[in-house]
């Protein structure tokens, strides 16, 4: 058995996620590594969308950002925020992969402030950028988000990219697209879904070693549990090693 | 139309087709004119104090930092902005140029939340920054609302989230299909500052890889800056008018700016400097020291050549131009 840290541990339960011939829209960090891992490995065909404008890179390479020369080398397509922003906007993106300081049980993130004043926030946060119109025209979104009791949270200090809302029927009624939404949210300790009727988070599966126990203790909310929990497959050793030799070997996430 | 949600946040910069319609009358023109000037000279021509002014594509990637290091040297002040932004509007935040910012994005992607942004949103240092809040296709729908010639545009995003809610947005309910749709302001900025990777002295410009919101930028600008790597014959233009995605008509002022990325990423040309990068993330972490990389790197250099044979001259363009991504 070889032995992984938590970040690739996320990085490999997120990229098997990707599936194989549809498109994700990639924001920084996690999502790239799991991107690049899944092109490696059992998504060739993933296309990969990048806010500003990259489409279909084979990603021989991490990208170092959401515009940066890696994002669109080699890609298909080198246009613009608003030509795939609009493409998300028409229904063409299937996958968004998300990120946040905060989520609910709803799967409503923040990533723009701590704290309850805006005026006088504890800690500003970078902001949207792109999240919220991901969080909104995407059909699935997945999000990546460690398990601590304060960040998986009954109320968020700021809604910034729309989960489920207040629940069934919110989205649509704010007037987001119809039959868009949370799809699953991957942390150190397992994999959650969403109700199908309440729309509320629920856990599908732990980690290895963690047990339903651990999540509901490292959870600010009542965490639903599905009848079939079932413990997540380790890291590989070949993931293991893609991610070290080929996807960062620089060792800018990974170290 | 039936307005069921408002933002409330403050409106930096107003609609106004028909003002701007008119500036534009007075003040753009066909004629082919030779722009070619100094980043000091066009940052002073065209940046007033209290200006609304908007850069483009964002600080680690071809942002036009020999502009954004020249509006530092110059100390502009009570600026607005629209916040898709790294390093460029971080320089300006801690030399206190910028009061307000329309926020999408602002940090260090990689290298994680910008301290510099923390000290000002939190701490009001080194003055106070007033926030909206926006999401990055609302900014650039913004400018395309503009483009247009319009007051707004309707967009589906930022709905049911706290994002509209510090925005300037409205949600109102559609006339054609009667569901919520969001209306964005249109944002005509005062001065615009794009890098591109070719111009020539008109203003004719070609860039390489993704457009980033440039396309859009351009024709939102009352005034706007070209910084350029490259400046190239007319000729060069003829060859591929396909490729000019903003004409000279648009353009104020042609700034020849070699490596004006720098230490940003310019596709196909050179790659980021990470080792300037690593020592800007660094220097963000205290007041101290964001100052003495401010005074080192652009107080301390008259223009943005010395700025280059500061940061490694010849040596360093040799190394960034063997790693940049090929095609």
């Amino acid at each position: 058995m070889t032995e992984y840290n938590p970040m690739e541990l996320l990085i490999s339960l997120a990229s098997r996620l990707m599936e194989d011939g549809t498109s994700a829209f990639i924001g920084t960090g996690v999502p790239m590594l799991a991107a690049v891992l899944a092109k490696k490995t059992h998504a060739p065909n993933l296309a990969p969308v990048f806010e500003f404008g990259g489409l279909g890179s084979p990603l021989n390479e991490l990208p170092l950002g959401v515009g940066g020369s890696r994002s669109f080398h080699r890609a298909l397509a080198a246009s613009s925020i608003t030509d795939v922003m609009e493409a998300a906007a028409r229904g063409h993106i299937e996958f968004g992969f998300l990120g946040g300081a905060q989520i609910d049980m709803y799967g409503n993130l923040n990533s723009t402030i701590l704290g309850d004043d805006y005026a006088n926030p504890k800690v500003r946060l970078p902001g949207s950028g792109g999240a919220n119109d991901i969080g909104s025209l995407c059909w699935r979104t997945i999000s990546l988000v460690p398990h601590q009791k304060r960040k998986y949270t009954a109320k968020l200090d700021f809604l910034t990219t729309p989960g489920y809302l207040t629940g069934p029927g919110s989205r649509e009624a704010a007037g987001l697209p119809p039959g868009t939404g949370p799809y699953r949210v991957v942390s150190n300790l397992g994999i959650m879904g969403f109700d199908d009727e309440s729309k509320r988070m629920k856990l599908l599966a732990v980690n290895t070693g963690v047990t339903v126990q651990d999540v509901i203790d490292n959870t600010g909310f009542e965490m639903l549990i599905a009848d079939d929990v079932y413990t997540t497959e380790e890291p590989t050793a070949e993931e293991l090693k893609i991610l070290r030799t080929e996807v960062d070997p620089k060792g800018y996430y990974l170290k | 139309m039936e307005i069921i949600e408002e933002g409330q946040a403050p409106l930096f910069i107003k609609p106004d087709p028909d003002g701007d319609r008119a500036f534009i009358r007075k003040n753009k023109s066909f004629v082919l004119k030779d722009k070619l000037m100094s980043e000091q000279e066009a940052i002073s021509k065209f940046v007033k104090d209290g200006d609304y002014f908007a850069t483009e594509l964002y600080g680690f990637v071809r942002a036009p930092m020999s502009l954004c290091r020249e509006i530092v040297r110059q100390k502009k002040r009570n600026l607005k902005t629209a916040g898709q932004g790294v390093m460029e509007l971080d320089i300006m935040i801690a030399e206190g140029c910028i009061t307000g910012i329309d926020q999408t994005y602002l940090g260090y992607e990689v290298y994680g939340i910008s301290p510099i942004l923390r000290r000002a949103a939190e701490k009001q240092i080194p003055v106070r920054l007033e926030f909206t809040d926006w999401s990055n296709a609302a900014l650039a729908w913004r400018l395309k609302a503009a483009a247009l010639g319009v007051p707004f545009i309707a967009v589906r995003t930022m709905m049911g989230t706290d994002t509209l809610k510090h925005s300037a947005a409205k949600v109102v309910k559609d006339p054609f299909t009667g569901q919520p749709v969001t209306l964005l302001p249109a944002t005509m900025v005062d001065v615009g500052l794009i890098h591109v990777h070719r111009a020539d002295k008109y203003g004719n410009c070609q860039i390489d890889g993704i457009s980033g919101f440039a396309y859009e930028m351009a024709r939102a600008s009352k005034r706007l800056i070209i910084s350029a790597d490259e400046i190239v014959d007319t000729e060069e233009i003829r060859k591929y008018p396909d490729r000019t995605i903003i004409p000279y008509y648009l353009v104020d002022a042609v700034v020849h700016a070699p490596l004006g990325a720098h230490p940003g990423d310019m596709c196909y040309q050179y790659w980021r400097d990470e080792a300037h990068l690593a020592e800007y993330v660094e220097a963000g972490k205290s007041v101290e020291t964001i100052e003495s990389y401010l005074n080192k790197y652009i107080h301390g250099v008259k223009n943005h050549a010395e700025y280059i044979e500061l940061c490694g001259g010849e040596e360093m363009i040799k190394k960034l131009r063997e790693e940049a991504t090929q095609r």
